[in-house]
């Protein structure tokens, strides 16, 4: 009878040390192996997009203070951005992934001290949108989506390059800002950058192909000099028609020997979509290559 | 006799110099050109790219250099003697810092509203100048005594640091490109695109030198203490409000045309005042031609050292006049 008991208290502590056994190693490897974040902040517009396009919305808790796209990030908490990240909110909404930008070295090492982790992201080339967007998919557990939407953006993309191929590429200047009404200050692309490869997938010839930049400040000698025939200019808001395009189109026909001027090749892409390095880059080459070859 | 004999003579030899200079620079660039083709009015505006180059890209640049570096340099010249004191710069009275600010929210709030071919970044530099100016004047006549020189500094200093402020708090509300451009507008930029805006700055220029013709001879006084400027028949209160004024438009005008373009205000007066001495009936219009010739040609290595790329004006403007202005002083003592 003792005994009987005895064999059965000895039983049932191996099974519960069998158990705890099984719980120590076991369930955190389970938990290791599924563990998708639930509760994401992204302070980086274009990986924000690049959540909802692979089905990753709904873990998405907070968004940055620049975010605008898709609707869905109307209603959600703004947590700072780039240089004013704030910390205190982060931490309070307690997310398990943060995606910060690559030099934010500070919020970086802040989650690391709370146990967050973080995904760093910095800006590259258009395959590395692509890259990212796998990568992200691979972190919040979309991974079969973001092949998904990985692979429609590259059939797109084939598309568009299958449309130009052959045609001849139109020496091209990219601008992304200048001073309103002037020539001033102007910025273009060049010769590295998604901005810059868009260019080229769309058919076009980037004129600071030479130069290993993003983004090059240029002076109207150099415009001069390397007369572009198109000029593709991005701009946040539409320019209406009438007199404030008039005017725009103006500040260019002072440089009357550059053949984009002369033949009429100013052309503006207006939106905010065009400069995200984010999922809608397939439309944005659309655009330009039916820009650059109507 | 002799003495107007050697102001004549140096005042030419730097004019010589300055017109030198200010016919040399368009001629060189990052592209190179053909002057006969340049100037071929055989060929159509639209086929001539040389001409372009010439008329709408280089011309525009070395005359707003030599614009606002003539300002800036006279402006120096006569703030260091009117207030006394060898650090003053046209910058140190706040005027460009209110003419920063101006530029500042223009960029910021997107003004887009132009006046006959000028943007609105120089229009509300200039207006902001004129604010500054307006408070600084009107704390410093507040006294009955006139414009006190240590209330002036004072006054000048601490708008400086206010504006200052204001600056980084618009920079920090501000969009990230936007934030980027105001950054880049406080490095100074001559490439201004088209004649409007020189033929805007030019007036107040004008009418900045025209006071300074009437001044060098009371600057010599003033130098000296003003009690005895006033016990040799000088208006002193009269000298310093001209005084004050004149600089202030020039600044005001040469900041909205170029940006604060550091280096230029404080270096070109001391470098003049150890090449030809002190009295201001040489060294105002010696700096006014000396700075000019200065700044074009620090633009020149500016917008050819990189090329393709270009470099910030005020970038060069420090690191050429510093060097050389240590240079000359250790030299000189």
């Amino acid at each position: 009878m003792t005994t009987g008991r005895h064999t059965k208290a000895t039983n049932n502590t191996k099974a519960f040390v069998l158990f705890m056994l099984c719980f120590v190693v076991f369930v955190p490897f389970v938990l290791a192996f599924q563990s998708k974040p639930q509760r994401i902040i992204s302070l980086v517009p274009a990986l924000t997009e690049m959540l909802f396009a692979i089905g990753a919305g709904p873990q998405v808790v907070a968004v940055s203070s620049y975010d605008e796209y898709p609707s869905e990030v109307k209603g959600l908490p703004r947590v700072g951005a780039l240089i004013d990240p704030d910390t205190e909110r982060i931490i309070a909404l307690k997310p398990d992934l943060v995606i910060t930008y690559g030099s934010q070295v500070d919020l970086q090492s802040q989650m690391k001290r709370a146990g967050i982790a973080s995904f760093d992201y910095r800006h590259g080339g258009l395959g590395h949108i692509l890259v990212t967007m796998k990568e992200l998919g691979a972190r919040t557990g979309r991974t079969a989506e973001a092949e998904q939407a990985v692979a429609a953006i590259e059939t797109r993309l084939a598309a568009v390059r299958a449309s130009v191929a052959g045609k001849r590429r139109p020496r091209t200047l990219l601008v992304f800002s200048r001073e309103p009404k002037t020539l001033r200050n102007m910025y273009v692309s060049g010769g590295r950058g998604f901005l810059h490869d868009m260019l080229e997938i769309a058919g076009g010839e980037d004129v600071f192909n030479d130069i290993d930049k993003e983004s090059v400040q240029v002076s109207t000698e150099t415009i001069l000099a390397r007369a572009p025939e198109v000029i593709i200019e991005l701009r946040p808001e539409a320019i209406p028609a009438g007199p404030p395009m008039r005017d725009e189109l103006a500040s260019w026909g002072r440089l009357a020997s550059v053949p984009a001027v002369r033949n009429r090749k100013v052309i503006f892409i207006a939106g905010h979509a065009v400069t995200v390095p984010g999922p809608r880059v397939a439309e944005s080459v659309e655009r330009m290559a039916k820009a650059l070859h109507p | 006799m002799s003495i107007r004999r050697r102001i004549v003579t140096i005042v030419s030899l730097f004019a010589l110099g300055a017109i030198a200079v200010v016919l040399w620079a368009p001629t060189v660039g990052s592209t190179s050109i053909s002057l006969s083709r340049a100037f071929d009015t055989g060929i159509a505006w639209e086929d001539n790219v040389d001409a372009q180059i010439f008329f709408v890209a280089r011309l525009p640049r070395v005359l707003s250099g030599a614009l606002v570096g003539a300002a800036l340099a006279a402006a120096g010249v006569v703030l260091q003697a009117m207030l006394r004191n060898p650090l003053a710069t046209p910058f140190t009275l706040g005027v460009s810092s209110g003419g920063a600010l101006g530029a500042m929210l223009a960029i910021a709030f997107g003004l887009e509203v132009g006046l006959m071919g000028v943007s609105s970044i120089p229009i509300a530099s200039f207006a902001g100048s004129l604010v500054a100016i307006g408070i600084v004047y009107w704390l410093a006549s507040s006294q009955k005594r006139g414009l006190s020189t240590n209330v002036l500094l004072l006054a000048g200093v601490t708008l400086n640091s206010f504006f200052s402020a204001v600056i980084l708090f618009v920079q920090y509300m501000a969009d990230f490109t936007e934030s980027f451009r105001t950054v880049r507008w406080l490095m100074g930029d001559l490439d201004v695109g088209s004649y409007s805006p020189i033929i805007a700055a030019l007036p107040f220029i004008v009418a900045a030198f025209a006071m300074f013709a009437i001044l060098p001879r009371t600057l010599n006084l003033l130098t000296l203490g003003e009690d005895v400027a006033a016990a040799r028949g000088v208006e002193v209160i009269r000298t310093q409000r001209l005084a004050f004024l004149s600089a202030s438009l020039a600044t005001g005008a040469a900041v909205s045309l170029g940006g604060p373009i550091g280096f230029i205000g404080i270096v070109v007066p001391h470098l003049v005042r150890l090449m030809v001495g002190s009295d201001h009936r040489v060294v105002l219009p010696a700096s006014a031609l000396f700075g000019a010739a200065f700044t074009v040609l620090c633009d020149l290595t500016a917008r050819t050292i990189m090329a393709p790329l270009e470099l910030p004006v005020g970038i060069i403007t420090a690191l050429i006049g510093g060097p050389f202005f240590l240079w000359l002083l250790v030299k000189k003592s």
